[in-house]
């Protein structure tokens, strides 16, 4: 299999000399093509930094970052556009009506036949009653859901999920996993997702990435993982890994 | 650069405007109040006839013309605010957009909205105080796009300021024409400041603007030399603001900022 995502000797400090914070400190990782990897750790382990340096949001200390194969300071517009992302933390304008949001993206990635991309979409995610609503009037169940049409109106080979089940109940929780499982089946895409509910983790992901303070711990299948720490589910070892106890 | 991500960013803005009442009060209501308030004065200075030199020309030139500096500054600065406010700057930088599609779609909208207030001022003072815009003829071109091009500087300068320092410098957005106004000679010429503030006065590219509309007004005719020097400022600024804004991004990657930004 091929790697969609590859970090090589991956550092992040933030601060001024003398004063540094060290957010990820020499990541090493691969993601393979078509999987879904979860990216875990506890609060502050640099996921979210992490997640930023794939995205050209936050420039490396050191390290390089390749997507496809090809690294972000030469291919940035390529690859971009093969690449998407999705957060409960970063909200589309309120102040647009749903389709006028995913109007503008659509723009902006170039699709070519933008209404029937949209209307695709919409039927997937079952939103198109939404369309003509004011984003602002959306619930959290409504919003992830049209946050996820965003981030598939590019057709992207890589989505970037960060928590993205995190503010939903359970019942709509278990609806977008189902949702994202058909999408990684039927479309093939790699995910990156991180989320801290272990449950969800072991249901999704092919793979997980533990990492704390910056450092990568360990990964594996869950299951894999599991066994190898002697524990009960993959909740234990997170817990043993955030605590430092292995 | 691509122009669909211009236009799909120009677009999205757009589509604020009908359904926002603060924003159209924005474009409409406030330079209209202010020509209002200064017509009339120009209006009763005109009646104490204090001498030959028609002052409500003056001052509705300055006042129209500061007006263009002003907005298009502002509708630089508003139009990123917008994506401040909305929380949506991440949402824009994972997508393929480059950081001069961004600062371009910004400057078009910008000059829309220049244009639409520029006709009905224009018309408003046409209208009500028989004022012609277009009695500087040809002149009035160089003046506008002077005017513009040093609003838009403005306005990048100030977007630079507040993706670096965040939106506790967004008070810029607002203020930071006020700064330049004094020195512009907007509604007094040059000598009237101190000979040191006369230098600042003659770095800013607005100056020569107004200057040389009052001397359109007194003598009906402009050097060109003035013009010139107007325009070279602008480039030069133009040269360093874009440089500033580029290397304020490269900090605010460096450190994480957009993240912050957008919290």
């Amino acid at each position: 299999m091929t790697s969609t995502i590859s970090l090589h000797n991956l550092v992040k400090k933030f601060g001024n000399t003398g004063k540094e914070v060290t957010a990820v400190d020499d990541l090493n990782l691969e993601v393979e093509e078509g999987t879904i990897t979860g990216l875990l750790g506890p609060n502050g382990a640099g996921k979210t930094t992490t997640i930023q340096m794939i995205l050209d949001l936050i420039t490396p200390t050191s390290g390089t970052i390749k997507i496809f194969g090809l690294d972000m300071k030469h291919h940035r517009e390529e690859i971009l556009n093969k690449v998407n992302f999705s957060s409960p933390y970063v909200s589309l304008p309120s102040n647009l009506k749903v389709w006028e949001n995913l109007y503008t993206f659509a723009r902006l990635y170039g699709v070519a036949d933008i209404k029937d991309k949209v209307n695709e979409l919409a039927d997937f995610f079952a939103i198109r009653d939404l369309l003509p609503r004011m984003t602002a009037t959306l619930s959290t169940g409504q919003l992830t859901r049209v946050n996820l049409t965003k981030a598939l109106l590019n057709d992207p080979k890589l989505l970037l999920l960060d928590e993205p089940t995190s503010s939903l109940d359970p019942d709509i929780a278990d609806r977008t996993r189902k949702l994202l499982l058909k999408i990684n089946k039927e479309r093939g895409i790699t995910m990156l997702y991180t989320s801290h509910n272990m449950e969800e983790i072991e249901e999704l992901c092919d793979r997980v990435i533990f990492i704390n303070k910056g450092k990568l711990r360990d990964q594996g299948t869950s299951s894999e993982l599991i066994s190898k720490y002697g524990r009960k589910d993959l909740n234990e070892v997170f817990l043993a890994i955030a605590r430092d106890e292995i | 650069m691509k122009f669909y991500r211009i236009k799909a960013l120009i677009i999205r803005q757009l589509y604020l405007y009908p359904r926002s009442f603060p924003r159209l009060m924005d474009v409409f209501f406030w330079p209209v109040l202010e020509l209002l308030v200064w017509g009339f004065l120009s209006v009763y200075l005109e009646k104490l006839n204090l001498n030959s030199v028609n002052i409500a020309s003056i001052l509705l030139g300055a006042l129209i013309f500061w007006e263009l500096l002003n907005r298009s500054q502002n509708a630089v600065t508003i139009a990123f605010l917008e994506d401040v406010w909305e929380k949506n700057l991440l949402n824009i930088f994972v997508t393929p957009v480059k950081l001069v599609e961004f600062v371009t779609s910004t400057v078009f909208l910008g000059l829309v909205r220049i244009i639409t207030q520029g006709v009905i001022l224009g018309f408003i003072a046409w209208l009500l105080y028989q004022f012609n815009v277009f009695q500087f003829g040809l002149y009035t071109i160089p003046f506008i796009i002077s005017l513009l091009l040093f609003g838009w500087i403005l306005g990048i300068f100030v977007v630079a300021i507040i993706l670096r320092y965040g939106t506790t410098a967004q008070v810029l957005a607002f203020g930071i024409i006020f700064l330049v106004q004094p020195f512009s000679a907007v509604f007094y010429p040059v000598s009237a400041l101190p000979t040191v503030l006369q230098y600042v006065a003659y770095i800013l590219p607005s100056t020569y603007v107004f200057e040389g509309m009052r001397t359109i007004i007194a003598t009906g005719t402009l050097p060109l030399m003035p013009m010139v020097i107007s325009f070279a400022l602008n480039v030069v600024y133009l040269v360093l603001v874009m440089w500033f804004f580029y290397a304020m991004f490269r900090v605010v990657k460096k450190k994480g900022l957009l993240l912050k930004l957008d919290q």
